[in-house]
């Protein structure tokens, strides 16, 4: 149905504020992209900017190959959704999903036929006579998707629609847009902050930080190879072990004089990290093999369920590391954490991944 | 609901309020009382004697083919200012929504006339459309129209219903201006890429979601027309030419404190304050309880 393109995209404020620094995606046809990035960090600006609801400073914008930087909104033939929703507080549901047909002159019972349709999808049939102010969270949700479907437009466009709802609703409607997503195959941008949405609902993920793009990729390879120390931080609950390391006589070491094996082109890296989950623990009192063995004191222990996470101080620095289960581990331990070379990341002074 | 205040004094709660029900025992109900009673006398042409009538006044003012005249050029004077000030405040607020530098500095020009009394209002636009040295009436003549308030009824009218909005113009505007801030941007935004154009966006979207501004505005304006406009009829017009602008509460003036006929004036207070509590229990009605959206 339709590709974006964004070339070299920047945006700069009045104010002299460059929100957006030059950003180049290209999403491909019925994929969904995910732009992820603290707050700040320009993916809302960028969203806007395809939208056209922002002006675009410079780079082109290109929907199907046609640069649309002069294009207002309403003529670009996107839909959005919105993070409040933005329903028509005036209108019911019916005519919320109407509008946007009546706006380019469908005939009233392809309206019809449309609205209602979609409402079945969306399970909305019931709801087609209340105002948005009558339904609850999860429902509007669904309303304001529902407004976009029924157009059948080229993009949809997501900006954060799931952070006003609950943890439980948010992750059932996660599915659901995914699977929605899929099923009507229109290629797709969705913001969020929240790197869990961002790994499942990706197609094409983009981390960003500071108005730049940091990584883009298949999310899992993003997961495993982050390309800087950013991204490692940022993608992964609890975020990936990072620590410090010093040049000693015969290469790097860590901070507190812990050894580390480590291959030739990683001589130079500043940065060694590992995931909480890439790590075991051992309470033997003889060396285990590993690259890395770090004498650890659990500081604090917390038991999730399915696993337990186990905060120690260790190298000069906090980590965490998960154990499954149970942990056998408590407060005042003292154990050593070992991880396998393939496991660790390498990142050097600039923070960008080495080897 | 706030919880009730008990006071442990019997006494202390009346005094409290003593002062402001002494303000509208002696400013209105004894006032009131007295036009009412005064509304079933009726005296003489020297002030000898006066008669109880009962209702003889109201049946006489109703009758009164001056008096329905002073009906019609109320509704129309009334409707006309409250819907001219509107509509023009809406307008110039919308407009000022879209300036992009310097909005106070417009936003405050816009506010200013309200500061003027309505009889210097009435001064300012009587002069610029003086027939004789009016300068905008020299204009309209020089574009052909036969401009003469001072003979011509409907003209009066025009003059007047100017001179009233106009004052009333920068109150609405106010309104109007908080009224759009609060309608959300993202409603708009969602308009627009739902693939409303501008004026579609604000007929569909913004007007609807001003509704509740907008009612509240018309009972003001509709009240400001009828009753607060005394001084600019006075000024302007004077009910004239003939009575093409006298409207009920100049009427009541003309009548009572100029011709002295105190029983038909008195019966017409009646009548209007019964105009103003129907019109406040409307307001407390519907605009108390505003139509809410959210």
């Amino acid at each position: 149905m339709a590709t974006v393109d964004l070339k070299d995209v920047k945006k700069v404020y009045p104010s002299g504020f460059e929100a957006v620094k030059g950003v180049s995606i290209a999403v491909p046809d019925k994929q969904l992209c995910v732009l992820v990035g603290p707050s700040g960090c320009g993916k809302s600006t960028l969203l806007r900017m395809i939208a056209g609801l922002e002006t675009i400073s410079s780079g082109t914008v290109a929907i199907d190959g046609k640069i649309v930087n002069s294009i207002g909104p309403t003529e670009r033939d996107i839909a959005m959704v919105f993070q409040n929703y933005a329903l028509y507080p005036h209108m019911k549901v019916y005519d919320n999903m109407a509008y946007g047909l009546r706006n380019r002159g469908t005939p009233k019972d392809e309206i019809d036929s449309r609205v209602r349709s979609t409402a079945k999808v969306l399970e909305l049939s019931t709801l087609l006579d209340r105002r948005p102010r009558e339904l609850s969270g999860g429902q509007r949700q669904r309303v304001a998707m529902g407004r976009a479907i029924v157009r059948n437009p080229r993009v949809f466009l997501f900006d954060e629609p799931l952070s006003n709802l609950d943890a439980k609703l948010r992750g059932q409607m996660r599915v659901e847009i995914k699977n929605l997503q899929r099923s009507l195959g229109v290629t797709s941008v969705y913001v969020t902050h929240d790197q869990l949405e961002a790994m499942t609902l990706a197609d094409i993920l983009v981390v960003m930080n500071a108005g730049l793009v940091e990584q883009m990729g298949a999310p899992l390879d993003v997961y495993e190879k982050p390309a800087s120390t950013f991204v490692a931080s940022f993608i992964g609950a609890p975020p990936m072990n990072l620590l410090a390391l010093t040049a000693g006589s015969s290469g790097p070491m860590l901070a507190d004089g812990t050894a580390i094996a480590f291959a030739p082109e990683q001589a130079r890296a500043a940065t060694v990290g590992f995931r909480p989950e890439d790590a075991d623990v051992t309470f033997n009192a003889e060396a285990p093999s590993g690259a890395l063995v770090l004498p650890a004191l659990v500081a604090a222990v917390e038991p999730v369920g399915a696993e337990s996470f186990l905060h120690c101080a260790a190298g000069g620095s906090s980590i965490i590391v998960r154990v499954a289960g149970r942990a056998t581990a408590t407060v005042g331990n003292q154990l050593r954490v070992v991880a396998k070379a393939e496991k660790l990341h390498w990142f050097d002074h600039a923070g960008k991944r080495v080897g | 609901m706030t919880p009730r205040v008990v006071f442990p004094n019997k006494v202390l709660p009346y005094l409290l309020v003593a002062p402001q029900l002494a303000i509208t025992l002696v400013f209105f109900y004894w006032p009131a009382g007295q036009a009412f009673y005064q509304s079933m006398l009726r005296q003489d042409p020297f002030g000898l004697r006066t008669r109880f009538v009962w209702f003889a006044n109201f049946r006489k003012v109703l009758a009164d083919p001056a008096y329905l005249n002073s009906i019609k050029v109320t509704v129309v004077f009334s409707l006309a200012t409250a819907i001219v000030a509107m509509c023009v405040a809406l307008l110039l607020a919308v407009m000022a929504e879209k300036v992009v530098r310097g909005k106070g500095l417009y936003r405050t020009l816009l506010i200013w006339p309200y500061a003027v009394a309505p009889a210097i209002a009435g001064m300012l636009w009587l002069f610029l459309f003086n027939p004789s040295i009016g300068s905008l009436a020299y204009m309209l003549r020089s574009f052909g129209i036969a401009w003469d308030p001072l003979l011509n009824g409907t003209h009066a009218m025009i003059l007047l219903v100017s001179a009233a909005a106009w004052k009333q113009i920068s109150y609405n505007f106010l309104f109007f201006v908080a009224g759009l801030q609060a309608v959300p941007k993202t409603l708009i935004e969602a308009a627009a890429m739902d693939g409303a154009g501008e004026t579609k966006r604000f007929w569909t979207i913004v007007f609807p979601l001003l509704a509740p501004t907008t009612f509240f505005l018309l009972v003001v304006n509709t009240v400001y027309a009828l009753f607060d406009t005394f001084g600019i009829v006075h000024a302007v017009t004077g009910g004239g030419p003939g009575k093409a602008t006298e409207t009920l509460v100049y009427k009541v003036y003309n009548d009572g404190f100029v011709n002295l006929i105190l029983g038909d004036s008195a019966a017409q207070s009646v009548i209007l304050m019964i105009i103003v509590i129907s019109l406040t229990a409307i307001q407390f009605r519907y605009v108390e309880r505003k139509v809410h959206y959210g």
